[in-house]
């Protein structure tokens, strides 16, 4: 069944200047797609389009139903249906709030837990996303927690209410290469798990291709390519995306001409 | 030698030290990466060998001399630096040509228009760029200004401190080629603080691991990226997400 549907997406700012042009995918359940872009791609417009979230001054067209809900017209209900994982976990976690609390929220709003159960789902979630001394990180503030703790309880916090899409936003840019990499491993192992569906957002081909199946390629606000990501790895069509492909292999062979 | 640190050490007044015992050599035409992950004490290190901040123990040597307040004007001219934020690194007030010409202002040099229009076209800018503000480019163009006001005064040495990181990816390959011809054509060396190793592989013939403030693992880049010895830089090279 298909979980989110995107047909004919455009968005305009105020001034009439065309940002995302005729922008159309789809993700059914268990999916996992990524929107691969550099910055003026429009891929970060496109995913706050899909959760209602577009900045004052800018108009969406087209349609975009997230579970059957029209999220142009009425973009609202998307609690229990998707979540976002953002890139920079300490903007998206509230300073202000021990990390148990945040993960407790949805919980309590969404599943209506209290007391004792409460406290027993926030330790669950926290275990889900291997954060092993749950007592002490559900007592922290974020800014007592390292960046990969705090993405990690960003994650807690988006599965909490069991979504049927993570909406994954650049996850793992602002992170050390090595905690990108057990992020990574982390959300391929809760959506396997929870057979939740994945959109992943990233200027980055290598770590898209660690952890979905199917692509689509963005410039300049339109879609120029679309497939499943080894296919468009190994034999892209479209000459951006090539250039896009040529680059990731440039690193990619100096590391190899590295090793003997 | 060009620049060297001899058994230096750092630690900021309070908590524990952020550098212990780091030697490292940069040696002309020979590129050197410095590799770790947040926190390692690279951007310490790097304040360090631009004479920003002194050591605890340990020397600081340029040319062999130990760095010291008084010394430091040949120092200022052989060497510059890029980082990694191409937004927050140029005024945004001033015009390129002025923020391309600050290094010469500051050595007492010729602020010839020409020596700012022969950097701006070797980073492959065009020469009207000198009249345009810094908010009019993109970041891989700014960071191209950065490089030029590095360059201007014909330096023998570029620390540059994550200079790609914020850039995307078909960019940071131009940014990375720039940075070779530069290196072949002026006779520049460039010590490279970076997390990315495929960067690294590109650039650098020389690789130190840094890790909690002390180097883990040196030598020859690939030897290193090769086989390395340490299991912290075995962590790194795992953790690079490859092309499948």
């Amino acid at each position: 069944m298909t979980l989110l549907t995107v047909d004919g997406l455009t968005i305009r700012d105020a001034s009439g200047k065309t940002l995302v042009e005729d922008v159309s995918f789809a993700v059914g359940a268990g999916d996992r797609v990524a929107l691969i872009g550099e910055s003026g791609s429009g891929k970060s417009l496109t995913s706050l389009a899909m959760m209602g979230l577009l900045p004052p001054g800018l108009t969406a067209s087209g349609q975009i139903r997230l579970d059957g809900a029209d999220m142009i017209t009425a973009p609202q209900g998307r609690g229990q249906v998707a979540a976002v994982v953002f890139q920079e976990p300490l903007t998206a976690l509230d300073p202000l709030m021990t990390a148990g609390r945040q993960i407790a929220a949805p919980l309590r709003r969404f599943q209506g837990l209290r007391g004792a159960a409460l406290r027993s789902a926030v330790h669950d979630n926290l275990a889900a996303v291997r954060l092993t001394d749950s007592d002490r990180i559900a007592r922290s503030y974020p800014h007592q927690l390292s960046g990969g703790q705090r993405q990690r309880v960003a994650i807690a916090m988006a599965l909490a209410c069991k979504p049927r899409l993570l909406i994954a936003d650049e996850p793992t840019t602002a992170l050390d290469v090595t905690v990108q990499s057990e992020i990574l491993d982390l959300l391929d192992r809760v959506v396997t798990e929870q057979g939740t569906a994945l959109l992943f957002i990233t200027h980055d081909l290598p770590v898209a291709a660690r952890v979905v199946h199917d692509t689509h390629v963005l410039r300049d606000g339109r879609i120029v390519e679309s497939g499943p990501i080894a296919r468009v790895i190994a034999e892209p069509s479209h000459p951006y995306t090539r250039t896009l492909v040529d680059s990731a292999r440039r690193f990619d062979t100096a590391l190899q001409r590295r090793r003997p | 030698m060009i620049l060297s640190a001899d058994r230096v050490g750092f630690a900021y007044r309070t908590g524990r030290p952020a550098l212990t015992d780091v030697s490292l050599d940069v040696r002309a035409g020979r590129n050197v990466a410095l590799v770790g992950e947040s926190g390692a004490g690279k951007t310490t290190l790097l304040r360090l060998l631009l004479g920003l901040t002194r050591p605890t123990s340990g020397t600081i040597r340029y040319d062999g001399n130990p760095l010291a307040r008084g010394n430091l004007r040949d120092y200022r001219r052989a060497v510059q630096a890029v980082f990694q934020d191409p937004y927050s690194s140029l005024d945004p007030r001033q015009r390129i040509g002025r923020i391309v010409a600050e290094p010469l202002r500051g050595l007492g040099l010729d602020t010839d228009p020409a020596r700012v229009a022969d950097a701006l076209d070797a980073v492959g800018l065009p020469a009207d760029t000198a009249g345009r503000y810094p908010h009019e480019f993109s970041g891989g163009q700014r960071q191209r200004i950065a490089i030029a006001r590095a360059i201007v005064g014909n330096p023998r040495l570029l620390l540059a401190d994550e200079p790609v990181s914020a850039l995307d990816l078909t960019t940071r390959v131009r940014i990375v080629d720039l940075l070779a011809s530069l290196c072949a054509e002026r006779d520049l060396t460039i010590l490279l603080v970076s997390h990315d190793l495929g960067v690294v592989a590109e650039l650098c013939e020389h690789t130190a691991v840094l890790e909690h403030g002390r180097l883990v693992e040196q030598g020859d880049t690939a030897s290193v990226l090769g086989a390395p010895s340490h299991p912290y830089t075995r962590k790194l090279l795992s953790s690079v997400p490859r092309l499948p």
